[in-house]
């Protein structure tokens, strides 16, 4: 277009009257006007829509947990948002080789709708997720992925994985009452809080910090935060739901500060019975379907993946001589791994020494030397004994922990 | 502008015939009908493929390729979703992008503009005029693919009802429905980079250079849509919510992503067009 910027100026010397190139620039203030208006307005609704905390009758913490408890709502769908930043080291290509290797992906018995491959997928990143439930029996989570979606039904005694980027679904049973649930991992704001509270003791203090809406409810804002120092968790906030008692936001805040390590939030809800079309499904033409017990000898072989969520809890009770150091957040889980000489260090080890150095830090104390491994939550060193620390605390406290227990 | 004025009175049915004319022209170009008929052999093509490598009883896309594509096997419906997964990202913008860029500056070009102009129709209703023309092109280009899809699926593959992106299932009338609704939503997708091309046509005396210079845009907005650092600028680029269309597979729909897409478009069309204007009815017209 350069070459033809000259039209505008020679003209510009043509015009009679000087008002005419006034009117010109002006009718640029038309486009211009329309982006300000479209920049005013993305910047300024979302402020004036969050604004105003509802006006709810005062509530104590304790009386807000008891609401929790007491919470029987059973119908329920809605739109949640999950977002996850545990600042594990980014593998790439690694991680999902490792993934697919352990549930044999791609492989003859293994199928990409299978539950637990796809909703350890939450674990990092943000994901949409749309939840329905009516009653213990009958719930459906679908994970929206661009132009495809990750659906689990639980209906009755049957649990459907459908994945329809492949067209692959995976059946499984269970007895009636809804076992299986037990073993998913938590997508529900719900899910998280109760886990929270769990840990709440003496060691917590647990506050009602105003109100707040959320996914268009008025709600109370609980916050539950270590008391001692030490521990990686900032804080807990919790909005609950001010008339069912529903948990509909859970925002784990580092005490490093910087953004949620989890951030898990309903963007819809309704307390409607949902539609119970939502929940029957029947394997489409063609679909290809894996029953739960035909991939179960690639399981064993792996490690269980089906409980890939709770293989912390494996690992740790196969463990012996697993002890906790300390109470509360700053709760440090300690075992030997069997392994003296630690992991191999870059002098020692070669090439895997460099890989294993590059991925955690050096650190010297009263125990000797070791590395510790760092994500934003959780925390774990290696002595060089071979001696295992794991806690949700920072590296000083760490070291601490392994100083006291030489 | 005093002539401008003058036809303000004129009866609407001459702007009508203003706009046939113009769509007359538009659709009786060889290039026009050329960019028709690519368009129409890309789901032949992808149908044909399909149909082959699936001959032997194995599953396509196993996951891979474009959205849907596992799914054409067992109903042909899902030819013409594929199709417009297929061809929205490059073809049909770039085909809205020749014929808008075309718009204004292959006029200049050819010397015809100025004999537009001495006819009482003014320049807004001219302009009004020509983006109308590249709307009904966006609307005709998309219903091509879709159309060519259905056909060739319908061919090649078996129909009847058909499962959601959701796992429920609908029945084949109203997944011709929702097709139908895809394509529209595909064919208003394009209206911000309709509005873009018609703009730059202002800009230029050349239509090569102003077909050149969109599709360039077009290239570069997708190419900055892939760069995560760039994410906090990747809800205000125009194509970055076109996939959204899917959404209306899902049950019930998932509609956040597809009033996003909308609202983006007709912000495209509001800006640009008015830019448009601002330019087209300001500039001298020398050829």
């Amino acid at each position: 277009m350069a070459p033809y910027e000259s039209d505008d100026t020679t003209t510009a010397g043509e015009v009679d009257e000087p008002r005419t190139g006034r009117r010109r620039a002006a009718r640029y203030v038309v486009p211009v006007t329309v982006m300000g208006v479209a920049a005013a307005t993305i910047g300024l609704v979302p402020a004036i829509a969050s604004s105003g905390d509802p006006d709810l009758p005062e509530i104590t913490a304790a009386q807000l947990i008891e609401k929790i408890a007491k919470s029987d709502v059973e119908q329920l769908s809605g739109t949640v948002k999950i977002t996850t930043d545990l600042g594990l080291p980014d593998l790439g290509g690694l991680e999902s080789g490792l993934m697919s290797g352990a549930v044999e992906r791609g492989g003859d018995d293994g199928s990409s709708a299978d539950p637990s491959a796809r909703l350890t997928e939450l674990a990092s990143g943000t994901h949409t997720l749309r939840i329905a439930a009516d009653g213990p029996d009958r719930q459906k989570v679908s994970i929206l992925e661009n132009a495809a979606e990750y659906s689990l039904i639980h209906n009755g005694k049957d649990v459907w994985g459908y994945d329809s980027a492949s067209n692959e679904v995976h059946h499984g049973t269970v007895d009636a009452g809804g076992e299986h649930r037990e073993q998913q991992p938590p997508t529900l704001p719900k899910d998280f809080a109760e886990e929270a509270l769990k840990s709440v003791d003496d060691t917590t203090s647990v506050t009602v910090d105003g109100t707040a809406q959320v996914a268009g409810r008025d709600a109370y804002k609980l916050v539950v935060e270590p008391r001692q120092s030490g521990s990686t968790v900032g804080a807990i906030s919790i909005a609950v739901d001010h008339e069912t008692g529903v948990p509909l936001k859970f925002t784990l805040t580092p005490s490093s500060g910087g953004s949620a390590v989890v951030d898990v939030g309903f963007t819809k809800v309704s307390f409607d019975r949902p539609d119970a079309s939502t929940f029957a499904f029947t394997p489409p033409k063609g679909a290809k379907v894996t029953e739960e017990g035909e991939a179960e000898h690639g399981r064993e072989d792996s490690g269980k993946p089906e409980r890939a969520p709770k293989s912390e809890e494996d690992l740790a009770k196969g463990l012996d001589g697993l002890k906790t150091l300390g109470k509360g957040w700053n709760t440090i889980a300690t075992f030997d791994s069997g392994a003296p000489g630690g992991l191999p260090s870059g002098d020692a080890g070669g090439d895997l020494g460099g890989f294993v150095d590059s991925l955690g830090d050096r650190v010297k104390g009263g125990f000797g030397t070791g590395t510790v491994f760092s994500t934003r939550l959780i925390n774990a060193l290696v002595t060089e004994d071979g001696t295992v620390y794991v806690g949700a605390v920072t590296k000083d406290a760490l070291v601490k922990a392994a100083d006291a227990g030489k | 502008m005093s002539r401008a004025e003058a036809a303000r009175g004129a009866s609407p049915l001459w702007t009508l015939g203003l706009f046939r004319s113009e769509l007359l022209t538009t659709f009786r170009r060889w290039r026009t009908l050329a960019l028709l008929g690519v368009l129409a052999a890309v789901p032949v093509l992808v149908g044909v493929a399909v149909r082959i490598e699936t001959g032997d009883g194995s599953s396509a896309g196993g996951g891979g390729g474009p959205a849907f594509i596992s799914q054409i096997t067992n109903n042909g419906l899902f030819l013409v979703f594929t199709a417009l997964a297929a061809t929205l990202p490059f073809f049909l913008p770039m085909a809205v992008g020749v014929v808008a860029g075309d718009a204004l500056a292959g006029e200049a070009n050819a010397g015809t503009l100025r004999y537009l102009l001495v006819a009482p129709a003014g320049r807004t209703r001219l302009l009004v005029t020509k983006y109308a023309t590249v709307m009904a092109f966006c609307l005709v280009a998309t219903l091509v693919v879709a159309v060519s899809a259905l056909v060739t699926g319908a061919l090649l593959f078996p129909l009847g009802d058909l499962t959601t992106l959701s796992g429920t299932r609908i029945g084949f009338a109203e997944g011709l429905g929702r097709a139908l609704l895809i394509a529209l939503v595909v064919a208003a997708s394009l209206t911000g980079v309709a509005a873009l091309g018609l703009f730059v046509s202002t800009l230029t005396h050349s239509g090569i250079a102003a077909m050149a210079t969109t599709v360039g845009l077009l290239i570069t907005v997708q190419i900055l849509d892939q760069i995560p650092q760039l994410h906090a600028l990747h809800p205000y680029l125009f194509s970055h919510h076109w996939l959204s269309f899917a959404d209306l597979m899902r049950d019930p729909v998932y509609w956040d992503d597809l009033t996003r897409n909308l609202g983006l478009q007709a912000l495209y069309a509001a800006v640009f067009g008015s830019a448009a204007w601002a330019r087209f009815t300001t500039k001298d017209i020398t050829a």
